[in-house]
């Protein structure tokens, strides 16, 4: 960043959006606004929309109507969003250690090293075993590890809780706290408690 | 550039791990260009003919083989969608995975087609000949081979569709791949037909990433 560049402080807004699949609408007129060190949380029934409107903020899906905008990113840092889906994108015949160097690999900007990384969600013990041997809560442990590993200012979390342990779900909100605490976002679809204080909470309906 | 060696060495691990695909590949080019002297006859003549073509099919064929898990199991698992997140472009993603693909499913049939000019009774001018042509021409075919894989790969039962759709597309290799060897024109066709081979496979490879990404993008979205 040059000397002199002001930038406004990160916020993810979005204006009239409409989100949905293929031509079926499932929720229109979403205006959020997220600034940075908040996190938002999504709630609402099965098939409101939650999922997609995460795959519409993190670029995957084009919205219907309205728009995104992430305000205070400069797009030099690389790519602004972490999307943590239902799949966790393990392949087997690759252990722990390759997954994560992997997914380093292709997501650029570098944070925490992958031997840390693996610490912190509590596989250091296994990393050198194949990922596909690693029971269902511990893929996602890993999946959730891809987020430290690469710098980026906004996190999509979708349903993170499922499979994860009690003490998995304490880890998960210490990472999402780490991460607000750091100037990040996090916007979050859950049907679980997440113990943290600082979450607003949005609420999609069906049939909108 | 080191998304790219990512992309790159994952493919290559999860092939030399995929407990004998390489080698089921193999054995099935082995196994097509050996049950045609059975379906033609035994003459020797007719065989060491037509072999350039059998070696062609036969690598053709084999690389349809190994294209539903070009990006089928990427899409099924999830890491499609990071790949369209990551820091670098999905062509480069896909630029990886054609070098991939040939590295895995085209070097290990060229460098099994001795057996093959064996059992074909080849002589040996033809068979370093059809070794260059194979080298030369089966880039293009990888190419090919992607693009069909990331037009159908958002639909299902698409491992079928793709081989279909590229076959057309794939026609002039074979046809300047097998003039590359066969000894019926002059040595200038020979040549010729060499340089065109060389030509279509590079603009095949630089081509189809783009094309294949943005197969890609429009499928998913």
């Amino acid at each position: 960043m040059t000397e002199g560049q002001v930038h406004s402080p990160l916020c993810l807004k979005t204006f009239a959006l409409g989100v949905g699949r293929g031509e079926t609408m499932l929720a229109r007129d979403i205006a959020l606004s997220v600034s940075a060190g908040h996190g938002l949380m999504l709630r609402g029934p099965n098939g409101a929309g939650k999922s997609t409107l995460l795959l519409t903020l993190a670029g995957l899906l084009s919205p219907l109507e309205g728009s995104i905008v992430l305000e205070g990113h400069d797009e030099d840092f690389g790519p602004a969003f972490h999307h943590c889906g239902h799949r966790n994108a393990i392949r087997p015949r690759l252990t722990a250690v390759e997954t994560l160097e992997f997914w380093r690999g292709i997501n650029g900007n570098p944070a925490l090293p992958v031997a840390e990384a693996l610490e912190r969600v509590g596989l250091r013990r296994l990393a050198r075993l194949d990922a596909a041997y690693l029971s269902a809560g511990q893929q996602r442990r890993l999946a959730l590890a891809r987020l430290l590993v690469s710098a980026r200012p906004v996190w999509l979390l979708d349903e993170p809780t499922s499979a994860l342990d009690a003490e998995g779900q304490k880890l998960l909100a210490g990472l999402i706290e780490d991460h607000l605490a750091a100037g990040g976002i996090a916007v979050i679809a859950s049907h679980d408690a997440i113990a943290l204080d600082n979450l607003a909470v949005f609420t999609l309906e069906t049939g909108a | 550039m080191n998304g790219f060696w990512s992309v790159l060495s994952r493919e290559i691990r999860l092939s030399l791990r995929g407990g004998g695909e390489i080698l089921t590949l193999v054995l099935f080019f082995v196994i097509v260009g050996a049950v045609v002297p059975f379906a033609v006859g035994p003459d020797k003549a007719l065989l060491a003919r037509i072999a350039p073509g059998i070696v062609w099919i036969a690598a053709f064929l084999a690389m349809l083989l190994g294209l539903e898990k070009l990006f089928g199991p990427d899409r099924a698992d999830g890491t499609l969608a990071l790949y369209r997140l990551a820091d670098i472009p999905l062509s480069a993603v896909v630029a990886a995975k054609v070098i991939a693909h040939w590295l895995t499913a085209a070097l290990p049939l060229i460098l099994a087609s001795p057996v093959l000019a064996l059992l074909l009774a080849m002589d040996a001018t033809s068979f370093w000949r059809t070794v260059l042509s194979l080298l030369l021409g089966t880039p293009a075919l990888a190419g090919f081979g992607a693009i069909g894989a990331a037009v159908t790969v958002a639909t299902r039962r698409g491992g079928l569709l793709a081989p279909i759709l590229i076959a057309p597309l794939s026609v002039p290799v074979l046809i300047f791949g097998v003039g590359a060897i066969a000894p019926t024109g002059g040595p200038d066709q020979a040549q010729a037909a060499i340089l065109l081979l060389a030509a279509l496979s590079l603009m095949v490879v630089v081509l189809s990433p783009f094309a294949a990404a943005l197969a890609i993008d429009w499928g998913e979205d």
